[in-house]
């Protein structure tokens, strides 16, 4: 890194100068998943593989498994159900998730 | 990597604190994706900035810069000209913002920058209120809607005043390129995403993105709702290319869905229905929406 | 190169002499001449400054900001109403720590609208987060000016600063002046290089988060710290110019630059403190009356943000009447110079009787003879504590 970011502790707290960050995504330490109320099932025999509900989710949280099908990534999902919402062939249910 | 002609790489990465179901963060993972690494983004003030930033932890992987919430346009046009001296004028200056900081706090800036003609592209994620603050109307919310300081009641309708045209006040800048969008068709928006960016000089998307609590739907419901604004002829999806105006969708006024389709399923146009329907004002709507597609049509046909 | 010049012309020289990167201009009066004579040598090929000319002051500061996050030298140039306009900006920019340099030519605030001199429209800024440097002379206003640029990159700082200078009783004034060559100023002023700011898709960063209660009270404290510290910095960078650049024009400046100025102290009977251009007519009043044995002396401040309380405290404290003359108020309050003297010497062993003179507000001409009967009103106990001399 070609700037000097100025980590230091100030009273236990991590202070940057300028309260500037590294654009690294690390919102990703924050597991969103632990929000949702539904989760979303989907029948991979039914899934053509699309892509739509990959395109639709506003969490960046379908994935495209080893199998070439598509699913749910259990550490960010929201629940918000527009993957079932999108997906052409309906192979996406909303279920109740149990903890 | 791909999937759908889409780059599989997440510039705006998950973990973000937006709402389940958040139409403008979808529109901004998508959009960056066409945008790519080679951006600065010159974010104001808003949900999204909200949301993406919260220190210690960033959803950002591009350069990123937010000061104030009206002053996108003309914090981008330093560091347009700043790239320059740097000899860095093929990175691209994207600059973001809801439709709160745009057509209102945000329009001096905004027609600053576009009357020195800067290279730079402004997306307007449009939600049609400011709503990081709970839901309060601006000059992008259209007639009728109701929000916490313009609320339907009984001696009012909601917004009593049309949505604003930022469109043509930016047309009237003589920008080269100015587009409306809906993340709900998102191979349209991305199109024009990417148009704007090539394109030299100040651009403009205006994208609709269906907000949650905002607008009182389903969380599932974003893209629905997103494209019956558009079959409705609710937020019509255009161009206007060196002044000249294209129409892309609904392409025939006369066979546009009906309003109410599009009004029913949101609760903030709810007091229209209940507890008995509002004939007159929805009629209203219905002619004006009719209207301002056949105007936009006329302009297309005649070639201006 | 010595040539009489306008004070405003001299500052373009000197950012001239520095090219900043991009330069923000907008006019408003009186600092207009400033980025006129700058977009002259624009236009002229004598700069290649990237001028960006701004709609608002607003905007002004935001693009200043934008092209320092960006990582390159900005500047721009305003006064009263226009510095007023960027209140909300100034707080962002020294929080996100950009070096963003800036002349402030003070002029009065509306209502009702004035366009001559004091200064409240700085004043007003004092909470900001910027460094505030107060000039007398049009030689101070360019010699500040470059040492503006060295004060705020450093890297113990990274602050914004405003030179502040006094509108058409400085800036529209003709002085002999000593401008450096451009290679005496770039041997003083190295090349720009960001220390923790830019926007570069190589190394890519987020500027301006959200920062939750578990953040923000610490990010505070340091920028209070950084701006304490500032002083010592401030004091490095005067000594090094001072030496590097002797004087050339007599009385057109300090020998030493130093956060203060101490002009016939030494044996005064009554000290006068203040800051900026009146301090030249104070001077003319001190000579006229020490001629006839009335000892006074007078206290200049230069430096006011970050205050060096440890300096005015030791420097005041023994001293028995100490008159303090201001441009500025704080409604309901009275005179903030005042106040911050005030607070400084608290806890001084001995504390000098006190005295506040508002003075030429909205340009009211300060003459000698005000100059005179404050002098005389402190030495013999006359008058309120706060007195407006009109």
């Amino acid at each position: 890194m070609t700037v000097d970011l100025g980590r230091k502790k100030v009273g236990g707290v991590e202070l940057t100068t300028g309260c500037v960050l590294p654009s690294d995504g690390s919102t990703q330490r924050t597991k969103t998943g632990g929000w949702r109320a539904m989760k979303p099932v989907t029948d991979h025999a039914k899934c053509t593989a699309c892509g739509i509900c990959w395109v639709y989710c506003p969490d960046a949280s379908r994935f495209k498994d080893k199998d070439g099908k598509f699913d749910f990534v259990a550490d960010f999902c929201k629940g918000c159900g527009i993957c079932a919402d999108v997906c052409p062939v309906k192979c996406i249910k909303m279920v109740v998730e149990e903890k | 990597m791909a999937i759908l002609g889409l780059d599989e790489k997440e510039y705006f990465a998950r973990g973000h604190r937006a709402c389940a179901g958040c139409g403008e963060s979808l529109a901004l993972r998508l959009l960056m994706k066409v945008a790519g690494p080679n951006t600065v983004v010159c974010h104001c003030t808003g949900c999204m900035e909200v949301v993406s930033t919260p220190y210690p932890e960033t959803a950002w992987e591009v350069p990123w810069v937010h000061s104030a919430f009206e002053n996108n346009s003309a914090v981008a046009s330093g560091v347009e000209r700043a790239l320059k001296v740097l000899g860095k004028e093929d990175t691209k200056v994207l600059v973001l913002g809801g439709d709160g900081g745009t057509y209102d706090i945000g329009l001096q800036c905004l027609s600053g920058a576009f009357e020195r003609g800067h290279n730079i592209t402004y997306i307007c994620t449009d939600n049609e209120a400011y709503m990081n603050t709970g839901i309060q109307r601006s000059g992008a919310t259209p007639y009728g809607a109701s929000t916490t300081t313009s609320p339907s009641g009984k001696v009012s309708v909601g917004k009593a005043e049309k949505k604003k045209d930022l469109m043509h006040i930016l047309a009237a800048h003589h920008s080269p390129y100015l587009a409306t969008a809906s993340v709900g068709y998102h191979t349209d928006f991305l199109r024009k995403v990417k148009t704007a960016l090539e394109t030299k000089g100040p651009t403009f998307i205006n994208v609709m993105v269906p907000c949650v609590p905002g607008w009182k739907i389903e969380p599932e419901a974003t893209i629905k709702i997103a494209k019956l604004g558009v079959e409705t002829g609710a937020t019509p999806l255009y161009e206007i290319i060196d002044g000249k105006h294209k129409l892309n969708m609904p392409q025939d006024p006369s066979k546009l869905k009906p309003i109410e389709e599009y009004l029913k399923l949101q609760g903030r146009f709810r007091h229209l229905f209940k507890p008995e329907p509002k004939t007159a004002d929805i009629a209203r709507i219905q002619t004006e929406v009719r209207e301002n597609v056949e105007k936009i049509k006329a302009m297309a046909d005649k070639g201006c | 190169m010595k040539e009489v010049m306008e004070a405003s012309h001299a500052v373009a020289e000197a950012v001239k002499a520095i090219e900043p990167d991009v330069i923000a201009a907008y006019p408003i009066t009186p600092q207009t001449h400033i980025v006129e004579r700058l977009s002259d040598f624009v236009a002229d090929g004598e700069i290649k400054s990237e001028y960006i000319r701004v709609e608002s002051e607003f905007a002004a500061i935001s693009a200043c900001l934008g092209a320092s996050a960006t990582g390159v030298r900005s500047y721009t140039s305003t006064s009263s109403q226009g510095l007023a306009l960027m209140h909300e900006v100034l707080y962002i920019t020294s929080g996100m720590r950009l070096p963003v340099c800036m002349s402030e030519v003070n002029r009065s605030l509306s209502a009702p609208i004035n366009i001559w001199n004091d200064h409240q429209d700085s004043i007003s800024e004092r909470d900001t987060g910027w460094i505030q440097l107060y000039v007398e002379t049009a030689q101070e206003a360019y010699d500040m000016t470059v040492m503006q640029f060295k004060i705020s990159e450093d890297k113990r700082v990274l602050l914004p600063s405003m030179v502040c200078m006094d509108g058409f009783t400085l800036s529209h004034v003709y002085e002999p002046v000593d401008i450096l060559s451009k290679e005496q100023v770039n041997s003083f002023l190295p090349k720009y290089k960001p220390v923790h700011a830019i926007l570069d898709p190589k190394e890519p960063l987020t500027q301006g988060p959200i920062g939750f209660p578990t953040h923000y009270m610490e990010f505070r404290k340091e920028l209070c710290d950084v701006i304490d510290n500032s002083l010592n910095v401030i004091g490095e960078v005067m000594a090094d110019y001072s030496k590097k650049f002797p004087v050339t024009i007599k009385d057109s400046r300090p020998e030493r630059y130093f956060h203060t100025e101490e002009y016939m102290m030494a044996d005064a009977d009554v000290v006068l403190v203040a800051m900026g251009s009146v301090c030249g007519t104070i001077k003319e009043v001190i000579d006229q009356l020490r001629a006839k044995g009335v000892k006074a002396g007078l206290f200049k401040i230069i430096t006011y943000r970050p205050f060096p309380k440890e300096i005015i405290k030791k420097k005041l404290a023994g001293y028995k009447k100490v008159a303090i003359i201001e441009k500025a108020l704080s409604p309901g309050f009275g005179g903030p110079l005042y106040g911050e003297i005030a607070t400084a010497l608290y806890d001084a062993s001995s504390r000098p009787q006190l005295r506040n003179f508002i003075v030429g507000l909205g340009g009211r001409d300060v003459k000698l003879e005000h100059i005179e009967k404050i002098i005389n009103m402190t030495l013999k106990g006359e008058g309120k504590l706060e007195e407006w001399m009109f």
